[in-house]
């Protein structure tokens, strides 16, 4: 059945799906955080009263508007993508994944587009109150949208919560509370929102240092800083907290990835950590481009095992142990799991074949044995390795994932520090004679949008070949449909995403350019 | 509660519920409608601007409800998610196209420096409110006349066209229900301006396009309707789940869940009464009757399409690929879980309705949009 899947189609789509998925991550960290930011600083309008405050908030949410248009724009491909690219995979698994997606829609998505109509247009309309809890809700309602959708990605990484059912030749859930709070998708939540945060105040912080650079609106720029330093500076240290429980937790579910990630060849016992490293490009094994050693590299003993197991001690395996198997350790080889991964589509092929010969009796004991215990946890939980052939395909793009970890890592560290400085300068009131500084803060915003899209990279790239971390290959997950078709689409949304961006950053330098409105409106508020 | 139900019984539950919301997006496409109207009613760029502001209000809904209607539909019939989306790949692409121009038009239109022009995002609404009408009726045509695919062993949807859906368009029937949406929806943007901008020249054209497009659209619907209670359907055996055809399906499945039939006529005669009465009363609320139809109408159409033993999406190329609303279903389990999410639906209207309400408490006139900070 596989073999007759063009590995191009499989490509294709994947780059289809990476680049509308990208293009969507440019926007919504941004809607996830600065909606917060806004209604932080509504909240303080009420409070004071303070005109000032009302036009700081208008201002921000003005650009709010334009990075969130531009944000619905693209996660509507996204949803219909997993139908119309990954109709096997959404076929496999929609039992379960469906769910989260539904619920978004339902719970999240009305809530943020109904109340937004009242943040925008409802000054005058609805009182000063009512309009701020519009705010909240608003607020609340995107990062409710990031959670259902990242409940759904989790589950991709983790499988939990659900039986597989031979009758239909998929998975079904069994508890959907399992889904919603495996570690997976708690963690994988509250980084990413968390991460949102971050951009956003680093974007906040970026604009309101070109304002003072440029000698005009310092009030409203300061207290827009005092605001934004303040949220981003909680945020970055949460956001290390929960990247760091990540790891730990991708380390006992995703080894491969984790490897990857540390660039961790050869495991060991009291692993190191590198810090820092750039990676050789002279090949160590031919047959392998991804097998690369590093040129040069700063490494921190010990400290690996310790963040992946707690333990000083603990032995984190590499990606020659996870592929060639380790014994002494407990590892299982990638051969010994390709060959229970057969086992487990040999056993659905004959419950298959009973059930056609309309042999029910053979058919019914086949499905209890693979209903047993002892099939799910030995062979089941193998199942999509039969459809690999070559070992090797089991590992990831490493360079790629390296990089990215360490530079996403990199500069969250960063970021705290700069956080730090902001708040410092800002509340001692010195911030117009760090002119450095504030070209530093308008440079920080790119490298804000590059940490967020290196997680993805990490996060997507270092579970290959995975649509669903050891159930499901990539290539078994898409649609069968002509490679052109896909290369159409995919230069059609990469042509209208450009056009669509390109109008964006114009629209919103424009507005940054004209700044806050002076002049305050008429009206009872 | 839910788990105690049977089945087949969440499966009509989830029909319902899923019909229901393809219902309120054709209702909530008379913004698209709308959108193809702003030349035709809008002769000037403050009218134009009017226009665009009034259903800039709303475009959020009807494109929540899409997507909404999208997940709704992944949930509960995941096969028909995978086997449609994945086979009929051109038509969806399309649809999603024109969905992706229409969602950055509001908000750039009249932002100065906005790279396209205003002109370029108007061109887009208006595309928005063409094609997206007129594919998605065709592709909704597609329950009556059946699409090209196949399943195979396990489940994998299989095209049997190069065409990949877009060959819809060769059966008449199914255009004609495109093109009943494409009027439906102008009828109803009509209706929605005549209701809810204050400005005389606007009212007078939209009462004029109002008549103008609900004789096509009535044409349309009219021969959609009557073909369809002629023509052979899909017919499912409960027992074996075999699928046949037999003619006269659609009328029995009318004659047999008579229920369905009255609300279908209800349905048919608010539409009319929402277009009549605001043509010779000059009522100024018809879009409440016309729109309130257009959800009983379409909402029936799909419980026929889905109800009683008959497959929803059949298959033209395989008979016995078609899907029905129980074999391509989501477990007991899941179906369950999102029955209990259902019960949130209520209170999502509540507050749209509560929001709405707050919203249109004045009619939008030019001076309104002059003077906020925030028009489109
Ligand atoms: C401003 C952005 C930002 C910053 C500064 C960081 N992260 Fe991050 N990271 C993300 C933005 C992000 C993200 C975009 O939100 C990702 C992508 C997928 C995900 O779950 O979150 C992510 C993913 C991600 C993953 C992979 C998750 C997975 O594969 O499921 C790990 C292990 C970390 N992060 C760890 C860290 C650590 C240890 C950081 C320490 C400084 C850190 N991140 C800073
Ligand atoms: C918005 C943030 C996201 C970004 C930037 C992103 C990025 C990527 C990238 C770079 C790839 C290509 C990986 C490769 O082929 O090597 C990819 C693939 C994919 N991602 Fe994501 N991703 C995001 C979120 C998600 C979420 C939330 C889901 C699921 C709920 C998801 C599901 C997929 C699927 C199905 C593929 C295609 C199959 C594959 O190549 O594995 N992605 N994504
Ligand atoms: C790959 C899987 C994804 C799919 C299928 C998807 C789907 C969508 C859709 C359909 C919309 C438009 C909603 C509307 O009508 O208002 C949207 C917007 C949004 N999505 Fe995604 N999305 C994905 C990834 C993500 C991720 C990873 C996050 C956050 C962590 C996220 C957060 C949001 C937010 C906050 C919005 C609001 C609009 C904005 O972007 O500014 N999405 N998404």
């Amino acid at each position: 059945m596989l073999e007759a899947i063009d590995v191009s189609l499989v490509n294709w789509s994947r780059a289809q799906f990476a680049l509308t998925a990208m293009y969507h991550w440019i926007f919504v960290p941004l809607t996830l955080g600065i909606s917060f930011i806004v209604a932080f600083m509504e909240t303080i309008y009420v409070k004071t009263g303070n005109p000032e405050w009302k036009k700081i908030t208008k201002f921000w949410m003005t650009l709010f508007g334009i990075n969130f248009a531009i944000g619905v724009a693209t996660g509507i491909i996204l949803e219909f993508e997993f139908g119309t690219n990954w109709s096997n995979y959404s076929w496999f698994v929609g039992d379960i994944f469906g769910a989260p997606l539904a619920i978004e829609g339902i719970l999240a998505f009305f809530m943020e587009s109904t109340f937004i109509a009242i943040m925008f247009f409802g000054w005058k309309k609805v009182s000063k109150k009512v309009h701020l809890a519009a705010t909240w809700l608003t607020a609340i309602g995107a990062n409710l949208s990031a959670l259902w959708i990242l409940v759904a990605n989790a589950w991709m990484q983790s499988p939990v919560g659900m039986q597989f059912n031979p009758e239909t030749a998929r998975n079904e859930m069994v508890s959907f509370w399992e889904v919603l709070f495996s570690p997976m998708a708690v963690e994988k939540f509250l980084h990413t929102t968390s991460s949102g945060f971050v951009l956003a105040a680093i974007f906040v912080i970026g604009i309101s240092a070109w304002f003072i650079l440029k000698k005009r609106e310092i009030v409203f720029a300061r207290k827009s800083i005092a605001v934004a330093a303040v949220f981003g500076f909680l945020s970055s240290i949460y956001v290390i907290f929960t990247g760091d429980s990540s790891a730990r937790t991708i380390a006992t579910h995703q080894p491969m990835k984790f490897a990857a990630f540390e660039g961790l060849y050869n495991g060991s016992e009291r692993a190191g950590l590198i810090a820092l490293g750039i990676m050789s490009t002279t090949d160590t094994d031919e047959s392998n481009q991804n097998l690369m050693d590093f040129n040069m590299k700063l490494e921190i003993p010990n400290i690996l095992s310790y963040m992946a197991y707690m333990d000083w001690n603990a032995f984190v395996p590499g990606i020659n142990d996870l592929i060639d198997g380790n014994e002494k350790y407990g590892i299982m080889s990638a051969h010994e799991k390709i060959e229970r991964g057969k086992t487990a589509i040999l056993k659905l092929k004959e419950f298959k074949e009973a059930k056609e010969a309309g042999n029910t009796e053979l058919a019914e004991s086949i499905k209890a044995e693979f209903q047993t215990k002892d099939f799910q946890e030995n062979y089941f939980k193998y199942f999509g390795y039969g459809y690999i052939t070559d070992p090797h395909v089991l590992i990831p793009s490493v360079p790629l994932s390296f990089y990215s970890f360490h530079i996403m890592v990199f500069l969250g560290m960063y970021f705290i520090l700069f956080f730090f400085l902001s708040f410092l300068f800002v509340i001692r009131g010195k911030l117009e004679k760090h002119r450095k500084f504030l070209k530093l803060a308008i440079w920080t915003i790119p490298l804000a949008y590059i940490a967020s899209q290196c997680g993805w990279i990490v996060a997507e790239v270092g579970r290959q070949p995975w649509v669903i971390q050891d159930l499901m290959p990539t290539m078994a997950a898409v649609t069968k449909i002509s490679t052109s078709a896909v290369q159409v689409t995919f230069w059609l949304f990469a042509a209208i995403f450009t056009v669509l961006l390109i109008a964006e950053v114009k629209i919103m330098m424009r507005q940054i350019k004209i700044g806050p409105k002076v002049k305050e409106e008429g009206g009872h508020n | 509660m839910f788990e105690n139900l049977s089945h087949l019984a969440l499966q009509q539950y989830w029909w319902v519920i899923v019909s229901l919301l393809g219902a309120l997006f054709v209702f909530l496409t008379f913004v698209q409608g709308g959108q193809t109207l702003i030349y035709t009613i809008g002769k000037n760029d403050t009218e134009r601007s009017l226009l665009v502001n009034t259903l800039g209000r709303k475009w959020e809904f009807t494109f929540t409800t899409l997507v909404t209607f999208g997940g709704a539909f992944f949930a509960s019939f995941p096969l028909f998610y995978a086997t449609s989306f994945g086979g009929a790949y051109w038509v969806w692409m399309a649809i999603l196209f024109f969905f992706i121009i229409q969602a950055v038009s509001y908000e750039y239109r009249k932002k100065p420096a906005n790279f396209l022009g205003a002109k370029t995002y108007e061109v887009f609404l208006i595309l928005n409110g063409a094609f997206a009408t007129i594919l998605v009726g065709t592709a909704v045509g597609t329950f009556f006349n059946g699409a090209m695919f196949s399943l195979n062993e396990m489940n994998n949807v299989q095209w049997e066209t190069p065409f990949r859906g877009l060959e819809a368009v060769l059966t008449f029937h199914n255009v004609a229900l495109g093109l009943a949406v494409f009027f439906l929806a102008r009828v109803l943007g009509a209706l929605y301006f005549i209701n809810s901008v204050d400005d005389a020249n606007i009212y007078e054209r939209s009462k004029k396009q109002l008549l103008y497009n609900a004789i096509p659209f009535l044409v349309f619907f009219l021969y959609f309707l009557i073909a369809l209670l002629l023509k052979d359907g899909f017919a499912v055996d409960p027992a074996t789940g075999t699928v046949s055809m037999e003619s006269f399906k659609y009328l029995h499945n009318l004659l047999a869940m008579p229920l369905v039939t009255i609300i279908l006529l209800v349905g048919v005669v608010g539409v009319l009464w929402g277009i009549g009465a605001t043509l010779l009363k000059g009522s100024e609320s018809g879009i409440w009757f016309a729109g309130g139809g257009t959800v009983l109408v379409v909402w029936m159409l799909l419980l026929v399409a889905g109800f009683n033993n008959t497959a929803f999406y059949p298959s033209i190329a395989d008979l016995q690929s078609s899907l029905t609303i129980q074999n391509a279903s989501s477990s007991h389990f899941t179906l369950t879980a999102m029955s209990y999410v259902s019960l949130f639906v209520p209170f999502v209207l509540a507050y749209i309705w509560w929001v709405w309400k707050a919203m249109n408490s004045k009619k939008i006139d030019a001076e309104e949009i002059g003077e906020d900070s925030h028009s489109y």
